[in-house]
């Protein structure tokens, strides 16, 4: 057993810490403030090959594997949650899905696109109501002629409404009981995104209830086989776990970071605030917790390059880095005193961003029912 | 045109650097990163290939330094060198700056590049002196702290940083010039060039191999001895001015400063 990263992924691991720190940090608050969606900063991503690291080369991928995935997401989220997201929910939500179930022609027609990051792709599985229990999509598509008519909402999607937004996989009724998955181009009559949702973080990235209405989608948009969509989207998601897990092991070591800087610097009684036992503690503490939740994500990712099972590493990995997040950035908060509470310190955002990662992708309680399940609970 | 470019190992930035009091080296625990000043001269190196106003056919990369070094390498053929040279050998630990010139001296010797570029100072040792050191034994002219550069078939123009402004120098190639930061802004490796980085050759050399004599180099070779090791002394703490009547804060400051003789 070897705990080095390879040369590469070393090599990749600090590549993407140091774009971080030198291109995301100086805007994250900004973006933040102005809720303003990074276009600059997913085009430099694009250029350096990160908009689609796990997809094969000649799909205009990176031909990397899902640890290399995860150590880039970790070094972004370590920065900024909302730049983290938007490369997260294009790669392992909007363009998963094309990659594992598109044809040859459906490959060739987004892959690239998606992989250089000219477009970004979304996936819409939520509606209003069907979250936790995704199968009770109620969006319709009827077929007609040589098209689908889609008709219903999608709630909360990702990705979906930027100025490069290019297309969405989404789940359909198209039958009794049978639920498909369909690309939905941007653009497409009868397909609308609505505002954006006032959220409690991931200011900069773009989330906002989806309409389709009477939109008409071509035949040839059905994703794989006729009534494969629950397979498909559970597969998807299974892998997506992966790299939320490494968002929430990023903003858990960002806010780390922010709080052992900080405590080595503020003063109080005289001494550093570092120097206390009860500031050691925490700090002793996250930095623990976190070393673990790092192996349990490098581990899922393995699993899955090495094609062993990685459902319930994934899973495990997930539930874990979410309630990680949420709790270090509540404590580097903490340590900051008055100051946390201020936007002028990372770790006010770090706060505010990390409470969803015990909610998107499948809500701690659904990680719960799907380890149970792997442990035949 | 063959251009070399010197690389080195260094610690990262974050790291707190630290002097082993025991052995009288740097303790090079913790992260490790190519020394940012590098990057610069490997840019600066592609911004000469990719310039077109001379043909460039290879572009090298050289270090010396322990097994871990191979990663300093790794990273400079991501950012753009074609191949890379690193010189390892235990015969070499200790060596100040001298051997430490000498060996990579050595190494150029056998490449005979037309330009050696390097940083103008390391992030640990920080002695800005191995462009000179080199320079001398490869009997090459040298510019160093270059912050803008032209390069035309057979010479080249060097604008570098003096301490009251700027100096232009023409200078016949072969050269040995060490660039400062302001030099330009690296560029970040692509993930395709990260994962392409393994194919491109490395050469793995000994003292043997480039015919260095084992008692000009290492510890036994170096004339610096390291004797006593003490911390910088600690800054005494500033003076806080209250400012409670601006006037009065005013009148503070400019007395503070006139004490000082900082005011002309
Ligand atoms: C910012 C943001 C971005 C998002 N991006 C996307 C996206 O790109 N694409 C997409 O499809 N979706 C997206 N989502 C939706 C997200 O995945 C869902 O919100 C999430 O899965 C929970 O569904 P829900 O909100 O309907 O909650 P519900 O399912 O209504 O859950 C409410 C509560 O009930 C609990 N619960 C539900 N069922 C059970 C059960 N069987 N046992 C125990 N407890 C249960 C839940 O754990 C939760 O605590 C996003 C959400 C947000 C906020
Ligand atoms: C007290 C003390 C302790 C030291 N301990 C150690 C130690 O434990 N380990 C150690 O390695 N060094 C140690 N050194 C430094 C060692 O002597 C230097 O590596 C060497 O002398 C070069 O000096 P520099 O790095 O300061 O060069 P500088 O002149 O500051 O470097 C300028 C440029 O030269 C090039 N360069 C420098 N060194 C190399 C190299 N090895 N290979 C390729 N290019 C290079 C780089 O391009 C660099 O940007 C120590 C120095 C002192 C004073």
């Amino acid at each position: 057993m070897d705990f080095e990263l390879s040369d590469d992924h070393e090599l990749l691991r600090r590549t993407v810490r140091e774009f971080a720190e030198a291109e995301v940090a100086p805007v994250a608050a900004e973006l933040d403030r102005t809720k303003a969606f990074p276009y600059e900063i997913v085009a430099k991503l694009g250029r350096l090959g990160l908009m689609g690291i796990p997809f094969p080369e000649q799909d205009g991928g990176g031909g990397g594997d899902t640890l290399a995935y995860a150590l880039a997401v970790e070094q972004l989220a370590r920065v900024d949650s909302s730049v983290a997201i938007t490369l997260c929910a294009h790669t392992s939500l909007g363009t998963q899905p094309i990659h594992l179930f598109g044809n040859e022609q459906q490959r060739r027609e987004w892959m690239p696109r998606l992989c250089s990051g000219e477009i970004l792709g979304a996936f819409g599985l939520t509606e209003p109501e069907a979250g936790s229990d995704a199968a009770n999509t109620k969006t319709r598509a009827r077929a007609d002629g040589d098209a689908w008519v889609v008709d219903g909402a999608k709630q909360f999607i990702t990705n979906a409404g930027t100025d490069i937004s290019g297309v969405v996989t989404i789940t359909a009724l198209t039958g009794e009981g049978e639920i498909s998955n369909l690309l939905v181009a941007n653009g497409t009559p009868g397909y609308a995104q609505g505002e954006p949702y006032r959220k409690m973080g991931w200011n900069a990235s773009d989330t906002r209830p989806l309409t389709f209405d009477g939109c008409r989608v071509p035949a040839a948009n059905l994703l794989g086989p006729r009534g494969d969509g629950l397979r498909q989207f559970l597969h998807v998601l299974a892998i997506g776990r992966i790299g939320v897990a490494a968002m929430g092991l990023g903003l858990a070591q960002g806010a780390f970071d922010e709080a052992l800087a900080y405590a080595k610097q503020r003063r109080a009684f005289g001494r550093e605030i570092a120097s206390f036992q009860a500031i050691q503690i925490k700090l002793a503490d996250m930095a623990t917790e976190i070393e673990a939740a790092r192996l349990l994500v490098y581990r899922a990712a393995l699993l899955k390059d090495g094609g062993r099972d990685f459902a319930l590493a994934a899973a495990q990995a997930k539930l874990k880095t979410g309630r990680l997040a949420v709790r270090c950035a509540e404590e580097a908060v903490q340590v900051h005193g008055g100051y946390g509470y201020i936007e002028e310190y990372p770790v006010c955002r770090m706060y505010r961003d990390a409470k969803i990662l015990t909610i998107g992708e499948g809500t701690d309680e659904i990680q719960q029912i799907v380890i149970a399940r792997a442990l035949s609970a | 045109m063959k251009i070399c470019v010197l690389v080195k190992e260094v610690p990262d930035a974050a790291v707190e650097k630290r002097i082993n009091p025991s052995t009288g080296r740097m303790d090079r625990g913790g992260e490790r990163n190519l020394n940012p000043y590098d990057t610069h001269a490997i840019e600066a190196a592609m911004q000469v290939k990719e310039g077109g106003a001379v043909d460039v056919e290879e572009i090298i990369a050289v270090t010396m330094g322990p097994s871990t070094a191979v990663r300093a390498l790794h990273k400079a053929v991501s950012l753009g060198a074609d191949r890379s040279v690193h010189l390892s050998d235990d015969a070499l630990a200790g060596s100040d700056v001298v051997a430490t010139g000498y060996a990579l001296a050595k190494v150029l010797e056998r490449e005979s590049p037309d330009l050696v570029l390097l940083g103008q100072q390391s992030d640990d040792g920080e002695c800005y002196t191995i462009g000179a050191v080199v320079a001398d034994y490869l009997r090459m002219p040298s510019l160093t702290q270059v912050i803008k550069m032209d390069v035309t078939p057979g010479s080249l123009r060097c604008e570098r940083q003096a301490e009251y402004g700027y100096d232009t120098v023409e200078i016949e190639l072969p050269a040995v010039i060490s660039v400062g930061d302001a030099i330009n802004e690296p560029r970040y490796p692509s993930l395709k060039a990260i994962m392409g980085a393994k194919k491109k050759p490395l050469d793995a050399v000994g003292i043997g191999d480039v015919g260095l004599e084992a008692d000009r180099v290492g510890e036994a070779g170096s004339k610096v001895v390291c004797g006593d090791f003490k911390a910088p002394p600690q800054k005494a703490a500033g003076e806080i001015i209250e400012d409670e009547d601006t006037n009065e804060t005013v009148e503070k400051i400019i007395a503070w400063l006139d004490e000082r003789k900082l005011l002309a």
